[in-house]
């Protein structure tokens, strides 16, 4: 069977195992990196200083200094030093990461004001849930206006067009001006950062429900508000749904800057902080719950969106 | 056939002279008075004048671009005329409303609701209760033979089928005027026949008028009373054919003499004799045989 060809799918079986491969490579290549010590690896790790006054054991150096450092304790027959290929500190290889993966969970927090990597998840999950929610409450119907009728298209899209174009983190410390220093300006920020492309999104979806079956169900005697209500809304609904759950992964865009302001907190500020202590096993750790979460929070709502819309043909 | 074997089109024997006197004299359902349609410099629609009585059936025929969509559309209230009036029971008509019902070629059902929904949709908004409404939509179910569908989607019911709840969802609003715009003309030919004898059938028993837009020769002097024939640049009436083939039509008329007269005579309004000659069809298929014949020798 040809596995790659135009206009067709993959039968249950290859494409299971492709699904699966779309993971697997990217971690084969992450081992291989990480396990071969002939591939890349351009550091050293120290595991005998030998006569080197700054090499200290577990210490990591570029390559090119220890083979400077090497020659020049042979020509002068001192003790030589030892050590093996390694990644920089940055790279840390899949078993670290997994073993981090557990850890991150169970480390009690290096100071008393900072959270425990659940409460850091919990915080962030809040942030964007409520910042979401509020602009798919303004924004959804705001876009529906203006996509239904000309006259709000007017009144609304001109101003949200150039405000889209100032970047929401702009209004970091406005935000913290105005709604203090906890989880209320990162809702405003995850809100901003939404809600202006919400409403012209849902609008073009508005505007993209094929005209034909406005004008039928005008023939048939409906009138402006069920225009609205019995055909626009039902009509556009799964692309709105669809529409809202690419908006959702925009949002967690914008969740890094939301938590860096007034007191930081949440899923991103613990990566930031383990940056800093150089636990990369745990930056990546979090990257990857992120990750996790999203794909996890998505495949939900598809699920559930095929569940909602059993008229569509097909429902991605 | 030539000319000659076939008795000319004019010549109307007494009977179906008689037979349109009588449908003349019935009361004008929909009337269009002078009616013009530009867009920007281009003239759609140049001074339409049609008179069409209750219970008839006009077909509307013409080459493509002769506005005859854009005429339905204004009949329906979808489009503006630039100047002249249409009149439904000589009130004007300036918007859509129901008592127009239109099938379009589209299908358009709503692919939301299942087929009774569908077919409730004009009764809720005519202000029928829901139970009501659903009493009517199951008796037009029923009488269009998809009672084992009436809670099916669209996207499950094949074209002939969609078309066939498209027509009972604008019928169930007992329209005085049904406004069909090539509605089988995305059907393939055994559907599309079916489909033509499944609406005569309605017809006769339904006190509705029709206009019928088509392309298909046959469709229009099979289905109509009197047949509109435009013209295009600008689109103008040619002429309007009263049909002669007696009622109620049946498929055994398609070789009748007044049949096949009536198809010509439409056949040369649209294609003069003259334009004929200049088509290079035949060189074409002369040089396809030739290519047939090589590939036959290879094997």
């Amino acid at each position: 069977m040809q596995l790659i060809a135009v206009n067709r799918k993959l039968d249950q079986g290859p494409r299971r195992a492709v699904t699966l491969a779309s993971f697997a490579l990217p971690i084969l290549l992450w081992a291989l990196i990480s396990y071969v010590p002939f591939l890349w690896h351009p550091q050293v790790e120290i595991t005998q200083p030998g006569s080197v006054s700054y090499f200290s054991e577990g210490l990591l150096v570029d390559r090119e200094i220890f083979e400077r450092e090497y020659a020049k304790a042979s020509d002068n027959e001192t003790a030589l030093p030892e050590g093996k290929p390694a990644n920089p500190v940055y790279l840390p290889a899949p078993h670290e990461v997994a073993v981090a993966f557990v850890t991150a969970f169970t480390t009690e927090p290096q100071r008393r004001s900072e959270m425990w990597l659940h409460e850091s998840l919990w915080s962030s999950i809040q942030v964007i849930f409520w910042g979401f929610v509020l602009s798919s409450i303004i924004g959804i119907p705001l876009g529906i206006l203006a996509g239904t009728y000309d006259f709000f298209s007017r009144l609304f899209e001109p101003f949200i067009e150039f405000f889209r174009y100032l970047p929401a983190p702009a209004f970091g410390a406005l935000a913290v001006a105005v709604l203090g220093i906890y989880q209320a300006p990162k809702i405003a920020i995850i809100f901003i950062g939404t809600f202006f492309q919400q409403v012209l999104v849902v609008a073009n979806t508005t505007r993209k429900l094929d005209p034909s079956l406005l004008e039928a169900a005008q023939t048939l005697g409906a009138k402006n508000r069920s225009m609205l209500f019995r055909v626009v809304v039902p009509g556009i609904l799964p692309d709105l749904y669809r529409d809202v759950r690419i908006l959702l992964g925009w949002a967690w865009t914008y969740l890094i800057v939301a938590e860096l302001i007034g007191t930081s907190s949440g899923i991103t500020w613990f990566i930031t902080q383990q940056a800093r202590y150089k636990n990369f096993d745990n930056v990546f750790a979090a990257i990857i719950m992120i990750g996790i979460l999203g794909l996890t929070i998505d495949l939900l709502l598809a699920w559930l969106g095929r569940r909602l819309f059993p008229w569509q043909k097909e429902s991605k | 056939m030539t000319n000659s074997e076939l008795p000319s089109y004019l010549d109307q024997s007494p009977e179906v002279k008689d037979r349109f006197d009588r449908l003349k004299q019935r009361p004008v359902t929909m009337e269009v008075k002078g009616l013009n349609k530009q867009f920007g410099d281009v003239t759609a629609l140049k001074d339409i004048n049609l008179k069409i009585h209750k219970r008839e059936f006009v077909c509307v025929i013409g080459p493509s671009g002769c506005g005859k969509s854009t005429l339905i559309r204004i009949l329906a209230g979808l489009e503006q005329a630039s100047s002249g009036q249409v009149l439904l029971n000589g009130e004007e008509v300036t918007q859509p409303g129901p008592e127009r019902g239109m099938v379009f070629q589209g299908y358009t059902l709503f692919p939301w609701l299942t087929v009774k929904k569908n077919i409730m949709f004009g009764l809720l908004e005519s202000g029928y209760d829901k139970g009501t409404a659903e009493s009517e939509a199951r008796e037009w179910i029923n009488l269009i033979g998809l009672t084992k569908f009436e809670n099916s989607y669209p996207h499950q019911l094949s074209g002939g089928m969609k078309q066939r709840v498209a027509i009972a969802r604008a019928l169930a609003n007992r329209p005085k005027v049904l406004l069909m715009d090539e509605p089988f003309g995305a059907l393939d030919a055994q559907t599309r026949a079916k489909m033509q004898a499944y609406l005569l059938e309605i017809w006769k028993n339904i006190d509705v008028t029709v206009f019928f837009i088509t392309h298909d020769l046959d469709e229009a002097v099979y289905l109509a009373d009197r047949i509109l024939v435009l013209k295009a640049n600008p689109g103008e009436v040619q002429e309007i054919v009263e049909v002669p083939v007696p009622q109620p039509r049946s498929p055994d008329q398609f070789m009748d003499p007044e049949f096949l007269a009536t198809k010509q005579h439409i056949e040369e309004l649209i294609h003069p004799p003259a334009e004929q000659e200049e088509d290079d069809d035949h060189l074409n298929l002369v040089r396809m045989v030739h290519v047939n014949d090589d590939v036959g020798s290879v094997f």
